[in-house]
């Protein structure tokens, strides 16, 4: 089964990209409502951020575990390579993910003020260091990481923190913070309400300082990350859209159009995401040095019939999630009001 | 310490904990479907107060069981790289699948369970109820059906030589239905609706005895117990059929359950023992005839034993250990019934909610299930060994090649540090929970689930 011009590993390989948008976008606001939570102050605003997610962070993180399966499943060789390699960093990843999520149950429970500072620590820490995490991840793989002649992870933990995946580390936050203050923003109303507006721009503007960064680094060191972009000019239209939709952010915010704002961050990233994987392709893990060693679409991939199988259960799975995923959403639109069910 | 053994007791910790957790989510699901189900149909406002506070020792267990659960998928590729690569063509897309039908159904309607209550209409939040519970059982059926697969691997060729070797699948249906997966499928889902329902079961009887709560306890009581009974009860099948199976399918580890060294006819059926491995005997209480009965219908049968089935001791399991976690399972098991079965007959005559010490009992009985569910698991991994694929890929030559040992080492402090606050917290907060009780106001449903006022004559 192809999809047009598409082979099957390439379709595999924008399915996967599709997966890790899909969970940026949405798992993208919970993390960044997190990582702006020590910002407020009394205990009200702290349930009113934490409640702001309640309901839809554990199916975000699904995003994630699935897209792990598919990895798993569609390109097995970059899953070992990578999960084993980056060792360290996806268990300190583990470590941060089991805090926020179990923060986010426990916090409401006792009313004490040293447990709830506790789980608002655990919450907040927790998602501001998955942020980072999954930046320096995307970092080490951008920049290329040393594969020995079998395809295996060939250097050491520090080896992955240098200064362009750390900072793409704290582009990450950046990213996330935006986009998880303007879906606050859309969540709750009144004094809470004009504070995160602030915040948004704030944000904004921490963002574009780290995006112009990370864009010039990438320039100046990464020519593998920058060759088809300038093979195809192109698509340019798509760093353009990028940033256009970055821009837009602050004129819906203005005109208090919030829902449109986030929208348009959701659009920067998928346009974000969308130049990562047109920069990368065919490599899913690029050797550096020995780029003849990369991992691609092809060599690291599952067999046809696999590909296949996982083709046909996406294809009867996705819009089925998709569906209810809109239309739990749907329910539980509109601002956050504390009530006996919440946390 | 090497890097495969403190990987080995890496996943066996993390998985050993994860799954306190996961059963309970599937047993208290059922029971969830139940009550509210109950509520729907009688109108009785107490089955929505019952569903309410059981809904909130649901979420407890649930929000444990996705933490710890995440670790699980990422821990395959982290500790055992080089079974990732042999069988991610095979066991990915089991996994995959449980992503897709099962986590995103699961999470996604337990916002509705959780926080919907006042924002959907019954039916709606009953449907929601159910999806969660079918979730929680899909998930049971890909994972099930992943561990199977490396249990009895079906469906499958070999390609490549020697490093690059790899599993491909050949018949998707034919990995699915691999030759245990159905019965060890009913065997954990049978499990895991003993460990919801004897919570649920525990709980109740705790009120009784303090009397507190007398009628939400009374009612809780009877559900679980319904379950609890019909489960314990189903698991002789499902045990049964699990056990020949296996016998059919690992005769080595059916071998190693039983201690047998020697194939024999007139095979005994061990009840307790002890395996003296190193002079490779077994000084045990046996049933004679019965494991060739039970086996192949036949007292006659033959039965093979370990020397005969696997000459070379590495080939073989650590036989005692393994010896021991079976018959633990089955000793509780049998206890879970004969607890159940008692309980029935007071039920029946009556005096089920003023016998005290059968009450205590109740209370106790929460922790059965979740043993034979660990020593199960036990048995049935333990007994896998050598292999982490059974006749395919050893577990020694499962493990990642690049990760050191003093980085495994660290993280398992590090999970072991973190699993420790979590089980305190909670067991801390479940305390609170149940010292609390089910709250007064539930029993006026409210927003839309109200009942509709009575048209004014």
């Amino acid at each position: 089964m192809n999809f047009g011009d598409l082979d099957l590993n390439t379709t595999w390989f924008v399915l996967i990209g599709v997966l890790f948008a899909g969970y940026a976008m949405l798992d993208g606001f919970d993390l960044g409502v997190g990582a702006l939570h020590l910002f407020t102050r009394t205990d009200e605003e702290r349930r009113i951020m934490v409640n702001s997610i309640g309901p839809v962070w554990d199916g975000n993180e699904v995003w994630l575990v699935t897209g792990g399966g598919a990895l798993f499943a569609a390109f097995p060789i970059v899953y070992a390579t990578v999960f084993s390699g980056f060792y360290l960093a996806f268990m300190l990843l583990l470590a941060a993910l089991i805090f926020r999520a179990v923060a986010i149950e426990f916090r409401s429970k006792q009313p004490m003020r040293w447990w709830r500072q506790m789980w608002d620590i655990g919450f907040s820490l927790g998602s501001l260091a998955s942020s980072f995490l999954i930046g320096v991840t995307m970092g080490n793989i951008a920049w290329g990481i040393p594969l020995d002649e079998r395809g295996e992870y060939a250097g050491g933990f520090l080896a992955l923190l240098h200064p362009y995946s750390l900072w793409l580390g704290v582009t990450t936050v950046a990213l996330f913070m935006m986009h998880g203050a303007i879906y606050a923003v859309m969540k709750t109303d009144g004094q809470l309400q004009d504070k995160l507006r602030g915040w948004v721009n704030h944000c904004i503007i921490f963002f574009i300082i780290c995006y112009a960064i990370t864009t010039m680094a990438t320039l100046l060191y990464l020519p593998h990350m920058a060759a088809r972009l300038r093979a195809h000019p192109a698509l340019f239209s798509v760093a353009l859209l990028n940033m256009l939709a970055i821009a837009n952010i602050p004129r819906e915010i203005h005109h208090g159009r919030d829902f449109r704002a986030f929208l348009s961050s959701c659009a920067a990233m998928v346009a974000l995401m969308a130049l990562f994987g047109l920069e990368l392709y065919p490599n899913l893990v690029y050797s550096n040095p020995n780029p003849e060693r990369s991992l691609t679409a092809f060599n690291a991939a599952s067999s046809p019939k696999t590909l296949g199988i996982m083709l046909t259960i996406a294809l009867i799975g996705v819009p089925v999630v998709l569906a209810y995923t809109v239309s739990i959403y749907w329910i539980f639109r509109g601002k956050v009001k504390l009530d006996k069910t919440s946390y | 310490m090497d890097v495969l053994l403190l990987s080995r007791i890496q996943f066996a910790f993390t998985i050993a904990f994860h799954y306190i957790y996961p059963p309970l989510s599937i047993g208290l699901g059922v029971t969830l479907v139940i009550m509210e189900g109950l509520w729907l149909k009688t109108n009785n406002p107490i089955y929505h107060q019952m569903a309410r506070f059981w809904t909130r020792v649901f979420a407890l267990t649930f929000a444990i069981g996705v933490a710890t659960g995440i670790v699980m998928e990422f821990e395959f590729g982290t500790n055992w790289a080089t079974y990732s690569r042999y069988v991610g063509d095979v066991f990915g897309s089991a996994l995959a699948a449980e992503g897709i039908f099962a986590f995103f159904l699961e999470s996604g309607f337990l916002a509705i369970l959780l926080f919907g209550w006042d924002k959907v209409g019954r039916k709606l939040h009953y449907f929601a109820t159910w999806m969660v519970c079918l979730g929680a059982h899909f998930s049971a059926v890909w994972i099930v059906v992943a561990n199977s697969w490396m249990q009895t691997p079906a469906g499958f060729h070999v390609v490549g030589e020697g490093l690059d070797a790899r599993a491909e699948i050949t018949d998707f249906w034919a990995m699915v239905f691999n030759p245990s997966a159905m019965d060890r499928l009913s065997h954990t889902l049978c499990g895991a609706w003993q460990a919801g329902a004897f919570l649920v079961v525990s709980v109740s009887a705790f009120y009784l005895l303090r009397r507190k709560h007398l009628d939400f306890a009374q009612r809780s009581l009877k559900v679980g117990l319904a379950v609890g009974l019909v489960a314990s009860l189903l698991q002789l099948v499902t045990g049964h059929d699990s056990a020949v199976g296996v016998s059919r399918h690992q005769p080595i580890k059916m071998a190693a359950f039983e201690g047998q060294y020697e194939s024999l006819t007139n095979a005994p059926l061990t009840l307790f023992g002890w395996v003296n491995e190193s002079e490779e005997r077994t000084y045990s209480l046996e049933v004679p005839g019965l494991l060739s009965y039970l086996l192949h219908g036949d007292t006659a049968a033959e039965v093979k034993g370990l020397r005969e089935l696997a000459p070379d001791p590495a080939d073989r399991p650590p036989v005692n250990l393994t010896f021991q976690f079976y018959h633990v399972m089955i000793a509780i098991g049998f206890g879970m019934i004969a607890v159940s079965l008692t309980a029935a007959v007071f039920w029946w005559r009556d005096r089920l909610f003023q016998t005290r010490w059968l009450l205590w009992l109740l209370v106790f009985s929460v922790l059965g299930p979740q043993l034979a569910n660990q020593f199960g698991w036990y048995a049935a991994e333990v007994g896998r060994q050598p292999w982490i694929v059974y006749d395919l890929l050893r577990t020694s030559e499962g493990i990642s090649r690049v990760v050191q040992a003093e980085a495994v080492l660290g993280s398992l402090i590090l999970f072991a540090l973190i699993y420790l606050l979590l089980f305190a917290v909670f067991v801390y907060l479940l305390n609170d929970k149940i010292q609390h009780g089910p709250d007064p106001s539930d029993l006026k449903p409210t927003g839309k689930l109200s009942p509709r006022p009575e048209p004014s004559a």
